[in-house]
């Protein structure tokens, strides 16, 4: 009898064909399945209906001594310079269901995390007003040698910042390694012109430029800066290297939501000057986070006035009646408008809301415009690793279009099985309009498609270990520094008549915590002066 | 009807073969497959004895018992055969693609259950039976396959004959080339794709290869599953372990903590933890004694222990020498750990049962966030952390971890840390000592050689004076109360230099650690 060399053949594909399914199958169910995602973002429907208006005349009216529309860090410093100071009469409004702004949080199993917002740098000396917060909330532990002694637990542990450089890791996010003599030179003089302007005094006797952007000298050439362009001004002064372009686009991208050709150079330059922590023990370059980021601050400051806080209310209309104001405000969970009668208003929003809500009380800007960004949340079962320097709190890749992501658990004093991992991306190569209808239309997959293959080509190892993406949308992320806004547009739209007061980091041109801050403490004591109420002050 | 399969082989062989002396080439098949089929048996039965003594100790009795279950197991199999009356050669080939599959897996299934079930010798009883079984199978379905066609005296004498010489080729294999060249798991896989092979190799000879279609294609899907263990194994086995490690590994786990490696060369057991060197049984005395010793033997009366790290158990096994102890609390992260040197036998023995002592109590959890949550005061502190070589550990040397264990001590209390070599990382030493100053205690650090270590540093550590006067437990094989005295002298290659105190937001430790180690190592 001879074998059948066909059919032998063919049962032999067969049975190899079965082991590979086998195989397959089984390696199906080591894998883990793909992420949930989810995809949010500040509530579009309810800033939408502001657009459209159509909400019903009010039909309650409540009083309060001050009003504060707006629950971001602005008004939740005004609120908390408010209630440190005894002053118990007022309500805040918060057009979301959770006051916190950009500085809100989310929370699952594995950690907490941050959806914008997530860290603090050491305060500068005249940054008193936000000391004295680190210090009620315990992050601001003491004094060492006349300086402040931060709580180390809330300091950024080391490793701070890694670069994924030519497929290695090394600490720090400037490039160490295959610089030409160029590249060198130019960081060198780089470095040597920020530090000249840290250092600077200005005729006036202030910092060049401070943090808060208030306390700057006002010395003319300084200003000039804000009338030009980073990039013009990077050029100007002979500095080519590509290196230092990317290095400094990471920069800008990173607190502005700008390429370095669109914000101001006194802008661009802020970053690198604007910072002198001071701290004992500690370097003055670090800077305080949490797993929340800096929703801890938020938190903190709206707990001293719960009974205060209004959520889920539409601030639609501010208008003037004699001496109060009134402001009317759509409940969307009762359906109906609230009018708030108050001897004074503190429009804790952004601007392009403000000027919408109080048409004639509050100046309209010609040039305010507003970064969208992407945030993702990415939950994995295993800390990245990389070759070279080990995981650190930020991580970024050189090439990557993202700016990386920061760790949640980096504080932990333990090593964490798995952690979350917030992914941040500024959407700044086109305008910001046309990237805000980027942002809401392009569809869930294709954004969590994009942070994973921008998250993997970073960390290839961490393939299969994803368990979760949230998506966080954010169309008008923060206020973009473009020449003339810091010194120019800002300062003119801040003027509104008493007893309205505006609040809000747009009126610094910078998005940062100190400035939203600074105005809201700022607006307090204002209306507190304005009402009699005697308080100190921290300004 | 009975035995039709063998009748088959049986007479075919009876009327195509020319001379009774010549074998068709499925009875030969099936008397090579007597040979492979003893020399797998055997290996596995080898495989499992050797595991077994080198997870549980106690070589001749885990010899003996996995022997004795094994032959047991054996036995009932070969009862078992008679009640098979239909098709023993689908059977045979069927017994020979399960045993394939156990027993190719059994070493890699038993090193990876050792660290995870609490009851390893019932994983590892269960296995044995089950491959005995399905081995004591074998023979009486092979000689029954195989009698029809010859003369049943010649078939006994052959099959036998086969099988004894298998079990010398296995017996001998097995500690000259395959444990030292393969490795235990990849062993076990490549016997499993030789039973397998067999089994295919039946398939494929016999004239009967569409009834068993179902059989050839488990027995390839079977071979690719221990082709990927092989590959897998040598991958894993390569890139881990065997490069790094002089010794023959006798234990290794991966954790979610850590990867633990334990060797043995002779009678010289070491253990690693990612690859980092923990203790060589040879002089690990020395090392544990001057640890313990000189900080408990300095308080009045010690007895609230707390022991950081020291997942090993020696470190309390001359914690428990000193008499009036009477609570030793010790907080180790890997649960894997801490059970590991809690059930091994070499290893129970080599800390003397200390985890069973009832004054023990283990804690699996990290020393940093417990000692952030912990109350109450211990009269001795015993910091037997890992070295800081990475920033997870270097948080463990921080001056933030130390206020808290400071505050856990005791007023009268003492606490002794082990913190790197003041010869090969000075910097690094020093700067334990300066991060420990930094949070108010006084210390006296000192020193002691460990062959397998080199010159090793320590750190006394209290809130007040620190006495000079220590008493040394009897029983101690380095340490007395004179040359207790002597290891606070420190030449001047290893004195006293400036050194950054290491604290969360700059990890200057793990900087100089790696620096020192690194320069020292090339």
């Amino acid at each position: 009898m001879k074998a059948d060399p066909i059919r032998r053949a063919v049962i032999a594909g067969l049975g190899t064909a079965g082991a590979a399914a086998l195989v397959g199958f089984g390696w199906q169910m080591l894998k883990p399945p793909p992420p949930a995602t989810a995809l949010r973002g500040a509530d579009l429907e309810r800033g939408h209906r502001l657009r459209q208006g159509g909400f019903p005349p009010p039909s309650v009216t409540e009083e309060t001594a001050i009003v504060i529309a707006g629950g971001g860090i602005a008004g939740l410093a005004a609120g908390w310079t408010l209630a440190e100071a005894g002053f118990r009469n007022f309500r805040l409004l918060e057009l979301e269901d959770r006051v916190g702004g950009n500085s809100r949080s989310g929370r699952n199993a594995v950690s907490a995390y941050p959806l914008g917002a997530h860290y603090l740098p050491i305060p500068n000396r005249e940054a008193g007003a936000v000391r004295h917060l680190l210090r009620r909330a315990g992050a601001l532990t003491g004094e060492a040698e006349g300086a402040p002694v931060y709580d180390p637990y809330q300091l950024c542990g080391d490793l701070q910042e890694r670069l994924l450089w030519r497929g290695r890791w090394q600490e720090g996010l400037i490039p160490r390694t295959g610089l030409t003599a160029r590249d060198q030179a130019d960081f060198e003089a780089f470095h040597a012109a920020m530090e000249a302007f840290k250092a600077r005094v200005g005729a006036d006797g202030r910092p060049a430029f401070a943090t808060p952007v208030a306390y700057s000298s006002r010395d003319a050439d300084l200003l000039a800066l804000d009338r030009i362009g980073f990039g013009d001004w990077l050029r100007a002064q002979g500095w080519g290297s590509p290196v230092l372009h990317a290095y400094l686009r990471y920069c800008t991208r990173d607190d502005y939501g700008c390429e370095p050709g669109q914000v101001s150079a006194w802008a661009g330059i802020h970053y690198f000057a604007g910072r002198r922590g001071w701290a004992a023990g500690a370097d003055g370059d670090n800077v305080l986070t949490w797993p929340e980021g800096n929703d801890r601050l938020a938190r903190f400051m709206a707990a001293a006035f719960p009974a205060s806080i209004r959520s889920g209310r539409i601030v639609h209309r501010v208008a003037r009646d004699g001496d109060s104001v009134l402001v009317d405000s759509f409940d969307a969970a009762a359906g109906r408008t609230v009018r708030t009668r108050a001897a004074a208003a503190i429009l804790a929003m952004p601007h392009f809301v403000a000027e919408r809500v109080a048409p004639g009380l509050v100046p309209r800007s010609t040039s305010l415009s507003y970064a969208p960004w992407l945030v993702a949340n990415v939950t994995v079962d295993r800390l990245p690793g990389g070759r070279g320097a080990p995981l650190a709190w930020d991580n970024v890749s050189a090439t990557g279009e993202s700016l990386g992501y920061v760790v949640a658990t980096h504080q932990s004093e333990a090593r964490p099985a798995g952690t979350v991992l917030s992914w941040y991306m500024p959407l700044s190569r086109e305008d910001p309009t046309a990237a805000r209808r980027r942002l809401l239309e392009t569809d869930e997959a294709a954004w969590r498609r994009l942070v994973l293959d921008d998250l993997l080509a970073m960390n290839p190892e961490l393939d299969g270990a994803v368990r979760e993406i949230e998506l966080w949308r954010w169309g008008h992320a923060m206020v973009r520094p473009t020449p003339g806004t810091v010194w120019t547009e800002a300062p003119r739209i801040a003027a509104a008549e008493p007893p309205l007061y505006l609040a809000h980091s747009d009126l610094s041109g910078l998005s940062l915590f100190e400035e939203a801050h600074y105005h809201g403490t700022r607006a307090a004591e204002a209306a507190m002066t304005r009402l009699g109420h005697a308080h100190g002050t921290l300004l | 009807m009975a035995d039709s399969a063998a009748a088959d082989v049986g007479r075919r062989h009876g009327s195509e073969a020319s001379s009774p002396r010549r074998l068709s080439a499925p009875a030969a098949a099936l008397v090579a497959s007597a040979f492979v089929v003893a020399t797998c048996g055997l290996v596995y039965e080898l495989l499992a004895s050797t595991i077994a003594s080198y997870l549980l100790g106690d070589s001749v009795t885990q010899f003996s018992t996995v022997i004795g279950t094994y032959l047991f197991a054996m036995g009932i199999g070969s009862w078992c055969s008679r009640y098979v009356r239909r098709d023993p050669l689908r059977l045979f080939v069927r017994v020979e693609l399960l045993i394939a599959l156990v027993g190719g897996c059994s070493a890699a299934a038993l090193f990876l259950l050792f660290p995870m079930v609490d009851h390893f010798r019932v994983a590892l009883y269960t296995i044995v039976l089950a491959i005995g079984f399905f081995v004591g199978l074998e023979i009486p379905l092979l000689m029954r396959i195989l009698r029809d066609g010859f003369d049943f005296r010649e078939v006994v004498s052959t099959v036998l004959t086969f099988d004894y010489v298998g079990a010398l080729a296995a017996s001998l294999l097995f500690p000259l080339l395959l444990v030292p060249h393969l490795g235990m798991i990849r062993t076990g896989f490549l016997f499993g794709i030789a039973n397998a092979a067999v089994a295919l190799a039946l398939i494929l000879v016999v004239p009967r290869r569409r009834e068993l279609r179902l059989e050839q294609a488990a027995a390839w899907a079977i071979l690719a599953v221990l082709a990927v263990g092989m590959i897998a194994a040598e991958r894993v086995q390569r890139w881990a372990e065997t490069a790094s490690y002089q010794d023959p590994i006798l234990y290794a786990a991966s954790t979610p903590f850590q990867r633990i490696v334990l060797t043995r060369s002779g009678d010289d057991l070491k253990l690693f933890l990612n690859g980092n060197l923990q203790f060589s049984s040879r002089d690990e005395y020395r090392y544990h004694e001057a640890l313990v010793h000189p900080a408990l033997g300095r308080v009045t009366a010690p007895r609230e222990v707390l022991v950081l790290g020291g997942g090993d158990g020696l470190a309390v096994r001359e914690i428990l020498k000193h008499p009036g102890v009477e609570h030793v609390t010790l907080v180790d992260l890997d649960p894997a750990m801490t059970r590991l040197f809690s059930r091994s036998g070499i290893l129970t023995r080599l800390n003397g049962n200390a985890f069973q002592d009832r004054r023990v109590r283990v804690i699996n959890a990290d020393g940093f966030r417990w000692a952030r949550e912990a109350q109450g005061r211990y009269d001795a502190i015993v910091v037997d952390l890992p070295d800081p070589v990475d920033f997870s550990l270097g948080k463990l040397y921080t001056d933030s971890f130390y206020r808290e264990v400071a505050r856990l001590l005791a007023p009268g209390g003492m606490m002794s840390v082990q913190s790197t070599s003041p010869l090969v990382a000075p910097q690094a030493y020093w700067s334990v000592a300066a991060t420990l100053e930094s949070v108010g205690l006084n210390i006296r650090p000192y020193h002691a050689y460990v062959p397998s270590f080199g010159e090793w540093g320590f750190i006394l550590a209290a809130h007040g004076a620190i006495p000079a006067a220590v008493r040394i437990p009897a029983g101690g094989r380095f340490l007395t109360a004179e040359g207790a005295e002597r290891l606070f002298d420190f030449p001047p290659d290893m004195a006293r230099r400036p050194a950054p105190v290491n604290r969360l937001d700059n990890q200057a430790l793990v900087r100089l650690f790696s620096e020192e180690w690194g320069r020292y190592e090339g």
